[in-house]
């Protein structure tokens, strides 16, 4: 908003500052991005996604998320053992206490498939994210 | 049995690699043994707090206790190991011509030494933590067969140890008088590594903006969970996939602490720091 404003406000003036001040604006518009990108975040409910782990196994196993988003992953731990979730391609690693639960920020995501895995149970504790 | 070999051989390869050059670069010190001895000690008992508490740790904070808990220990064991360089670096000359002085110096009291110990416990009690809590839910689990369990924990430990004991014989082969220089630039990469990975745990906590979400993607070349990737990830701090925030992180640890060891050692009065530092600085 506020970069918008000192946009309009140099309209009137000679090209070589509407330049400068444009060049000005960038830094001003990633602290507001910045800055308004966590209240944005708790604003919006519909960007949190929630995973159980029961019996060594994510459900669901696959979970599709919208991209360019900040989202929340809440994982919720049934099983009596701890769990890590683990992704190499998420850059996450978090353990989950048995019979906890925990939040993990992810995102803003490129469209893609990324695959995460519970690290304590491999073999059976796997799963993907699809950002579309 | 060969799984939990796998996943505790991964989370002890850390811990031995810290070890192995921490050892490497304490050669000649008086009762070095004693002291990474006890800061593994410590670090074990850390584990099994750290474990017992780790529910509480991550609800703390709005639940990204975790992520800052892991972000202040390694970055506690950033300024040890800067600490550390800083240190040779001031006593570089005295260190080249002589190992014995190193033992002198550790019994005025001035060496390091402590401050090693404490960053292999932190080794010890990040990878510890994870490693207790995962045995713990091997044993709990009806299904889990105790006998097959031990043995797999033991030969992941045993890997895990062989590999440190690999790299520290190798670093010894290093002539004396070259050695302290090879382990200042291990030190030095080891400590840039962990401050970019502790800034990778600040990300993930939402703390720090990621200044870029992949900056490269190597993972083609040399993948993060393959045991290449591991090892150059605690070694160099290689990451297949870095954040922005992470190689500034990285970048800045090095030339600050690079900077630190020029100001030491070329400040014109050297001499009289070192002799008040060999005099009067028991305490720090």
């Amino acid at each position: 908003m506020r970069t918008i404003t000192i946009r309009i406000s140099h309209t009137t003036r000679d090209e070589a500052t509407v330049k400068k001040s444009s060049f000005a604006a960038i830094p001003l518009l990633l602290i507001a991005l910045g800055a308004g990108l966590p209240f944005h975040e708790a604003a919006a409910a519909g960007d949190t996604f929630t995973i159980a782990i029961k019996d060594h196994r994510f459900d669901p196993s696959e979970l599709e998320v919208p991209a360019g988003k900040k989202l929340k992953l809440v994982i919720k731990n049934l099983d009596a053992t701890p769990e890590e979730f683990e992704s190499h391609e998420l850059k996450r690693e978090k353990i989950i206490a048995a019979k906890g639960q925990a939040t993990i920020n992810i995102g803003p995501l490129k469209p893609g498939t990324y695959k995460f895995v519970g690290e304590f149970h491999e073999s059976t504790a796997q799963g993907r994210i699809v950002a579309k | 049995m060969l799984a939990t070999a796998i996943i505790v051989f991964r989370e002890v390869l850390e811990a031995a690699l810290v070890v192995s050059i921490v050892l490497a670069a304490t050669r000649g010190v008086l009762r070095r043994g004693l002291w990474v001895s006890a800061g593994a000690l410590a670090g074990l008992l850390g584990a099994a707090v750290v474990a017992w508490f780790a529910e509480a740790i991550a609800a703390a904070a709005s639940g990204v206790g975790q992520e800052i808990f892991n972000a202040a220990v390694l970055f506690v064991a950033v300024i040890m190991l800067g600490w550390h360089n800083v240190w040779m670096s001031r006593h570089g000359r005295e260190l080249a011509s002589s190992l014995k002085s190193v033992g002198a110096a550790v019994r005025s009291g001035t060496s390091p030494m402590h401050v090693l110990a404490a960053v292999v416990g932190v080794a010890v009690l990040r990878e510890g933590s994870e490693l207790v809590l995962f045995l713990y839910g091997v044993a709990a689990s009806a299904s889990g067969d105790a006998s097959g369990m031990l043995v797999g924990a033991l030969v992941g430990v045993g890997a895990g140890a062989t590999v440190g004991a690999t790299l520290y014989l190798g670093l010894l082969r290093i002539p004396s008088s070259r050695l302290f220089t090879v382990t200042g630039w291990m030190i030095l990469l080891l400590a840039a590594g962990m401050a970019g990975q502790g800034a990778a745990f600040l990300v993930q906590a939402d703390i720090l903006p990621a200044f870029g979400q992949t900056i490269w993607d190597t993972t083609a070349l040399i993948a993060d969970d393959g045991v290449l990737g591991r090892v150059l990830h605690t070694l160099i701090g290689y990451t297949a996939r870095p954040y922005g925030i992470q190689v500034l992180f990285y970048l800045l640890t090095l030339g600050s602490i690079m900077a630190l060891m020029k100001i030491v050692n070329h400040s014109p009065d050297a001499g009289a720091i070192r002799g008040a530092g060999v005099a009067g600085a028991p305490s720090r």
